[in-house]
């Protein structure tokens, strides 16, 4: 039973962090039916920002004592902006020119987009793995007989602040409701008056700050980040969003969540190899009996 | 609109082609490519393939630097047999296509007399296969997997084996750290844990100890509390964890985290300084099995850890040595044949015999492979220190 | 009459594909070989994906998985057959043909099958949700692979000998199966069948409409397409002496993608020439080691902004230098763009 716990807690971190990433998937292809492959690379970009910041705010002076709090909130906003920079700059380059090709040049271009990140990485941040600056330091306490850490609170926490407060930008904030208008109908939406590049601006920039403190809670929790961390994990989450209903933004935060947990315990109960297939086998099921997501609705095609 | 972006891709197309074949861009220190075309007249060339990129550029690239300490320091000796060395260093990526066609570009464009590569057995495999077809002899500094030198009688190894590596460490748990228990928790998406894991299975299990359960990973995996969590519950006494420092590390700190204070045991894929920066204080009072000790006493040794650091700036690791040694055996046999004929340097390589180097006294067995110790480190106050000598 | 004079073409081709393969292995360094290859395999897989991808317009990112399937049928059978057929037909050059062909055969037939297994259910999403589920599918067959013990797991399979698995690729089987598939494929694609699937790529309801079996069809196209990365994966492997699963990966996916865009989708020639550019220019760019893989994907983003359709567009060769050499418009083979 402890163990059960153990893993629906880890499940359920680790799911936090694909539901913050799932968002950015599913706000993307909202408003432009376009799967942005570059988004994991966006995630690991936040990461290593993170990673640089802390490096040169001093982390590696603190020794044992704690990275102050502050700092670390600047880390984090600091990460989160240079990839809502990045996100709004691959959408400028790489995906305005092609926005009315047929469907399948969107898609390779965001393909490109994608390994030339990854490589760029490589190239930049060395191949090898490497490990994460302790940010938060790590306090494990145990609750009858489950470990829990500060680190896997903050997930929660951050996870549960961020996803808040773009519930409340989408429903509350005129961007929001433009940015609604703009996934019902594009079209109807510019003939409104909406300047919709502004808003698919503001889209893939909240998407991507959103994969930014994806990234920093991974390296906290997992601790090793690599340039192709974005690969795996971009792609567990891309089938959140699917899982949930892509264009829906409950639903990426479901899909994440139902994610984490499966993952977790098929590496507890079945086997650790096959904790990264059961994710694929998920994306099959759910696109073949029900292609619309578990909170999608079905949209009939027009002819 | 048409025929100007056609123009435009062919350009692009053969911009990318010509940039390439123009060979102007000198890649990283330390991984010289050399220069194509015909060795000038009595040099001894070499051919290093080993991964220089991709994500065990690590090995490849310690293999390479130490290589060309030993080549310099020969040179600077006046050659072998009167004749300079030169190292030609190709990039496998990590893959097992690209080493073939590293070795093919190796013997038909560069000329060598001799092979050197690679770290990884599946690489040494595929390489090895070419080398041994075209009668190139081989030498592998640190691919540990026993079907490398089985290949054929070109192919040659200066580290210990698997099967040895793995009763070394089954011994040392059984014997010196009086263990009855041990996890096994090893990586399946790489050959090399398979294959030591399997190796200290049968070991361990002969000694009278046993295996309570057996988990696995894929190397890349960030997240081990699953199977932590399994070994947590199994009465284990220690983990023998035989993969590569990267995971290593994150193991160590998910067991510490999940409160498993259990030693972890290992072999030489542990080799890499950044293992501590990972590991951090979750790997103190772990071993494991390597060519050899930082902090060794040996003079040889101490030696080289000195001038390697002068010239690199840092410390070698274990691979270092071997490749260190590998070329050293090398020149060697090239001395003892008298020349670089394939056939000859073949024989010289397989009479080996009491060459001391860096990583001890090599003797070249009839399978190809050293006789030599091993060395178990032990991990303390986030250094690898020395705890023992297994001979074989 | 016809026939005879096709059998002359055949035999005629045979001989020169010998031919060349003597010259080549007295002549050329086996460095230029591999390449030469390796160019013949990737021939095989750019117009195999392009069958699907570009013709039939249903677009695969796994295809590296058809081509393990492949890899590890002909390696795995034609071990098993070898001493069989090496003992009823005495060890040489006739034993060896006879086993490799039939390893390939049954490769192709088993990629197929996966092809067929995949297909099916897939092949109702749309774009980019066939996509995804292809690369699922592609992973999955590679995570299979990586564990199957008895193929080596992620060692690899390397057959029965230590030396691996005996080196059948050489020039002739290489460019006589690349030769045969591409005849045939060619003939699909300007039969009345290559006709619906351009339909189902033009416009799928609208086929539908017009009575044609969209998805009997489709998934007719992602099996072959799949038979031919299989026959390619067997040629490959027994190049390298061994299958790994980590020949396979989603990169090997991304670079028969790369081939078929280059040459332009939809497009037979585009297909071949595309094949042959990658095989070249990745080997040209090996000095360039660290920046090979950025200017590549620099390469496709381009492509994708300054010239979607690639070299030939949907045209073929022929249509090319039909419209170059005559007066009259030529009106083209197959649906131009």
């Amino acid at each position: 039973m402890v163990q059960l716990l153990q893993q629906i807690l880890n499940g359920l971190s680790l799911g936090s962090i694909y539901a913050l990433i799932a968002l950015g998937y599913t706000m993307v292809y909202g408003i432009l039916k376009l799967i942005n492959f570059a988004h994991g690379e966006v995630f690991m970009v936040g990461a290593y920002t993170g990673y640089y910041a802390a490096i040169s705010l001093g982390i590696e002076h603190y020794g044992a004592a704690s990275f102050p709090l502050l700092l670390a909130l600047v880390v984090l906003l600091l990460a989160m902006a240079a990839s809502a920079l990045l996100g709004v700059t691959i959408e400028l380059f790489a995906y305005r020119p092609v926005r009315s090709a047929p469907r399948l040049t969107p898609l390779i271009t965001a393909i490109g987009v994608s390994l030339l990140l990854q490589n760029a990485a490589m190239l930049l941040f060395s191949p090898n793995p490497r490990p994460y600056p302790p940010i938060l330091r790590e306090v494990r306490f145990e609750l009858g007989g489950v470990i829990v850490t500060n680190v896997k609170l903050t997930i929660f926490a951050v996870a549960i602040v961020l996803m808040l407060g773009l519930h409340w930008f989408i429903q509350r904030t005129w961007t929001g409701k433009a940015m609604r208008a703009v996934s019902v109908n594009l079209d109807a939406a510019r003939l409104m008056g909406i300047d919709t590049n502004r808003i698919i601006r503001s889209t893939f920039a909240v998407g991507s700050a959103l994969a930014a403190a994806g990234g920093i809670l991974f390296g906290l929790d997992q601790i090793m980040v690599s340039p192709l961390m974005g690969v795996l994990t971009g792609l567990k989450a891309f089938v959140a969003a699917v899982l949930g209903g892509i264009g829906n933004i409950r639903g990426a935060v479901l899909g994440g969540l139902l994610i984490g947990l499966a993952e977790q315990l098929t590496a507890g109960y079945l086997s650790p190899d096959y904790r990264d297939a059961i994710t694929f086998v998920i994306l099959i099921v759910i696109l073949i009996l029900r292609p619309q997501g578990l909170l999608g609705v079905v949209r009939a095609e027009k002819v | 609109m048409d025929r100007r972006s056609l123009v435009s891709l062919i350009a692009a197309l053969g911009l990318s082609v010509v940039a390439s074949a123009c060979k102007k861009v000198e890649p990283a220190a330390g991984t010289g490519s050399g220069s194509a075309g015909k060795p000038s007249a009595g040099e001894i060339v070499i051919g290093h393939y080993g991964s220089m990129t991709g994500n065990t550029a690590h090995f490849g690239q310690d293999t390479d630097k130490a290589a060309r300490l030993a080549i310099e320091q020969l040179n600077a000796q006046g050659g072998v047999i009167g004749r300079k060395l030169r190292l030609v260093t190709l990039d496998t990526r990590g893959d097992g296509a690209e080493a073939a066609n590293a070795v093919s570009r190796l013997i038909d464009v560069e000329k060598v007399h001799a092979l050197f590569g690679e770290v990884a057995s599946s690489l040494s495999l595929a390489g090895g296969r070419i080398a041994q077809r075209r009668q190139i002899p081989m030498v592998s500094p640190s691919s540990t997997n026993p079907k490398v030198t089985e290949v054929g009688d070109f192919i040659f190894r200066v580290c210990f084996i698997d099967p040895f590596q793995g009763k070394v460490m089954a011994t040392f748990a059984r014997q010196t750290l009086k263990l009855d228990k041990v996890a096994i928790l090893k990586d399946v998406k790489n050959d090399y844990s398979i294959g030591l894991s399997d190796a200290f299975k049968v070991a361990f299990v002969a000694a009278g100890g046993a295996i309570p359960v057996e988990q696995s990973y894929s190397a890349g995996d960030t997240d081990f509390s699953a199977q932590i969590t399994a070994i947590k519950g199994s009465g284990a006494q220690a983990i023998w964890v035989p993969g590569y420092y990267s995971e290593v590390g994150a193991i160590a700190r998910t067991a510490d985290r999940l409160g498993v204070k259990l030693p972890l045991l290992g072999g030489d894929g542990w080799d890499a300084p950044d293992l501590f920066k990972i590991g951090g204080q979750a790997l103190t009072g772990s071993y494991f099995s390597n060519h050899f000790a930082p902090d060794t006493a040996a003079p040889k040794a101490q030696k080289f850890v000195a001038d390697f650091k002068a010239k690199y700036a840092k410390e070698p690791t274990g691979l270092g040595a071997l490749g260190y040694d590998g070329i050293w055996v090398l020149a060697d046999a090239i001395k003892r044949a008298g020349s670089t004929e394939p056939k000859a340097l073949r024989d010289a390589l397989a009479t080996t015999k009491d060459l001391e180097v860096v990583t001890g006294k090599i003797t070249i067995d009839k399978n190809r492979n050293p006789e030599k110790s091993a060395v178990v480190l032990k991990i303390e106050d986030g250094k690898a220190k020395f705890a023992a000598l297994v001979a074989p | 009459m016809r026939l005879a004079r096709r059998l002359a073409v055949v035999v005629a081709l045979g001989l020169t594909l010998y031919g060349v393969q003597l010259l080549l292995s007295g002549g050329v360094i086996e460095y230029v070989q591999r390449i030469i290859l390796l160019a013949g395999i990737n021939i095989i897989l750019a117009v195999g994906l392009n069958l699907i991808s570009g013709t039939t317009g249903q677009f695969s990112i796994g295809h590296a998985g058809f081509m393990a399937v492949g890899a590890y049928g002909a390696a795995f059978f034609g071990t098993q057959l070898a001493p069989g057929i090496a003992g009823a037909l005495g060890a040489g050059a006739a034993a060896d043909a006879l086993t490799f062909n039939l390893a390939l055969v049954i490769g192709a037939v088993l990629a197929g099958l996966a092809g067929l297994l995949v297909g099916a259910p897939s092949l109702r999403l749309r774009g980019d949700y066939l996509a995804v589920v292809t690369l699922g599918f592609g992973e999955i067959i590679r995570i299979l692979f990586n564990n199957a013990q008895f193929l080596g797991a992620a060692t690899g399979y390397f057959g029965d000998s230590p030396a691996g698995l005996p080196p059948y690729t050489n020039f002739f089987w290489v460019y006589a199966w690349a030769i045969a598939i591409v005849v045939m494929i060619r003939n699909l694609t300007f039969s009345q069948t290559g006709r619906s699937l351009s339909a189902i790529r033009e416009d799928e309801i609208a086929a539908e409409a017009m009575a044609t079996p969209t998805t009997r069809l489709k998934v007719l196209a992602f099996s072959l397409s799949a038979a031919a990365a299989g026959v390619a994966g067997g040629l490959f492997a027994h190049m390298q002496s061994g299958v790994r699963p980590e020949d396979f990966r989603f990169d090997k996916s991304i670079d028969m993608i790369v081939m078929i865009i280059i040459g332009g989708l939809g497009s037979i020639s585009g297909a071949v020439v595309g094949g042959i550019f990658l095989a070249v220019s990745l080997e040209l760019m090996r000095d360039l080691q660290q920046y090979r893989l950025v200017l590549y994907a620099l390469l496709l983003i381009v492509i994708m902004l300054v010239r979607p359709a690639g070299l030939f567009g949907s045209r073929e060769l022929s249509d090319v230098l039909r419209a170059r050499f005559s007066r009259a418009p030529s009106a083209g083979s197959g649906v131009a763009k």
